[in-house]
């Protein structure tokens, strides 16, 4: 057998060294419950506690925890911090019309290319940012270096834990005892106590996505377990994710993407017109001059597995694979690809030197159990 | 540490060999290998009567993780598939030295074994390879 390339994976981190990395408020519960542990990002997390695919159906059929402390959490505060998300964020916050609602976006450099992905919360005073554990110290520094509002700019020392699956808002009202999580409408967040319960995920599956100071992470993560709430690692949050069409950072755009063709047009607020969010004049000019390819899903029924990086061949062009799986739903593999805007159904994909025959198909692939694509 | 049974013969790309009483030898890959690539989810064989030189590639071995070749530890004729893994590839995790198994070759040379490691080799390869 050869060694199992770790460049292909979304899950591990090579480049960061073993003595480098750290842990977070959940680190024993993983190791107690024999969790897989690996590099990723910079911390030591849980890849899977024993079987990727078992998880995976936990979550789309019962309840699933993840710990997601490795995401950056940041708050800012003071009286511009309006006017500096307005202009850093391509999506714009002043659709968060209240305090407790949530907007999914981008952040853009010069070029606009994606500098990261982030959910953007609404608080009584100011505003709460969730980023990726992997541009943390790239998204710290832009902000501070964008930092013209004189925004109070503090990452949060917070814990997160998602509960994710049809059970998830049941199991999390059984241990907490309160009904607030199911009474929050999608993309709502309330606070109390140091606690922000999110009605949020990256999964496709009902849920909550909870931030909260370490001891309570640790008492709750317990209690979850202690209610049959099933761990999960990172090797079934990127299937899950990839089943519920949402991008992965790093994997299908990056600082040399532009949203437009990374699916992400959609988190784009062009109007007003007069708000000039950083990237706006490089996106315009890509609108003006014609986008020539798109994201869209794959799907192979034949067997085999598409992965990242693998070349895509349809009647009018190539294109790459951006991210592909096994979908444990769906029983065959699935992928998020970068292709020619005209590409409709047949194309064929090349693993290891032969040409397999796949489909493009418009994602997501599953949403709440079900397949959901044509 | 994986389980590694004595009496078996292992190669450096972490397949195990075993001599059957008839004189034919099956294959499969090790405990270590199945932990690494996590659940199995395709396994391509090669066919039934194809002639295989040793270190040839025999097939390939699809996980949640990555996609790797399997190699032939010894040169011979491919006399069986192990079919029960075209439904159930989660064998290969389960048991990996049992019904896990992935091909049975009829040896060109049955003294090409004593080129593979035998158990206390592997350990210590594993254990070089984990520094």
């Amino acid at each position: 057998m050869t060694e199992p390339a770790t460049t292909d994976s979304a899950t591990t981190d090579s480049a960061t060294t073993d003595s480098a990395l750290r842990r977070t408020a959940l680190y024993a519960q993983h190791a107690a419950a024999g969790a897989r542990l690996v590099p990723f990002a910079g911390w030591e997390m849980p890849l899977h506690y024993g079987s990727q695919l078992n998880e995976h159906h936990a979550v789309r059929g019962g309840a699933g925890m993840f710990d997601v402390s490795h995401m950056a959490i940041i708050d800012l505060a003071g009286d511009g911090c309006r006017a500096f998300l307005k202009r850093l964020v391509a999506n714009d916050v002043d659709r968060l019309t209240a305090p407790g609602k949530a907007l999914y976006g981008v952040m853009l450099n010069e070029a606009g290319g994606v500098i990261d992905d982030l959910i953007v919360y609404r608080r009584a005073t100011g505003y709460r940012v969730v980023s990726n554990a992997g541009t943390r110290a790239r998204v710290l520094d832009w902000l501070a270096a964008q930092n013209r509002e004189g925004v109070a700019i503090a990452e949060r020392d917070l814990a997160m834990i998602a509960v994710q699956g049809p059970e998830a808002l049941a199991k999390f009202e059984s241990v907490t005892g309160s009904r607030e999580a199911a009474a929050l409408a999608p993309f709502n967040a309330a606070e109390h106590d140091g606690w922000m319960v999110a009605r949020t995920g990256y999964t496709g599956e009902d849920g909550v996505e909870v931030m909260l100071p370490g001891p309570d992470a640790v008492r709750l993560w317990q209690d979850l377990a202690g209610a049959g709430v099933a761990p999960i690692g990172l090797g079934a949050r990127d299937t899950l994710r990839l089943e519920a069409g949402l991008n992965l950072y790093g994997q299908d755009m990056d600082e040399t993407t532009s949203p437009l063709v990374a699916g992400l047009g959609w988190t784009i607020a062009w109007a007003p017109a007069g708000r000039e969010f950083v990237g706006r004049p490089a996106l315009e000019a890509l609108r003006a001059s014609g986008v020539g390819e798109r994201l869209t899903g794959l799907v192979m029924e034949a067997r085999g597995v598409l992965r990242h990086g693998q070349t895509v061949r349809t009647p009018v062009g190539t294109g790459v694979i951006t991210s592909g799986i096994f979908s444990p739903t769906l029983g065959y593999s699935i992928a998020l690809a970068r292709v020619p805007k005209a590409a409709r159904g047949a194309c064929e994909v090349e693993i290891r030197g032969k040409w397999h025959p796949a489909r493009i198909v418009k994602p997501p692939f599953v949403r709440k159990g079900s397949k959901v694509f044509e | 540490m994986s389980e590694i049974p004595a009496g078996l013969r292992y190669a450096r790309s972490h397949e195990w060999a075993r001599r059957e009483e008839d004189g034919t030898v099956t294959v499969g890959i090790t405990a270590y290998a199945q932990e690494a690539l996590g659940d199995v989810v395709f396994v391509e064989h090669p066919e039934v009567g194809s002639a295989l030189g040793r270190s040839d590639e025999a097939g390939v071995v699809e996980s949640v993780k990555a996609a790797s070749d399997i190699y032939a530890p010894v040169s011979g004729t491919v006399i069986a598939t192990n079919e029960s893994l075209e439904d159930s590839p989660e064998l290969v995790n389960q048991d990996p030295y049992g019904d896990g198994w992935f091909f049975r070759i009829d040896p060109d040379d049955i003294a090409e074994l004593d080129m593979l490691m035998d158990a206390d080799a592997y350990a210590r390869f594993l254990e070089s390879e984990q520094h």
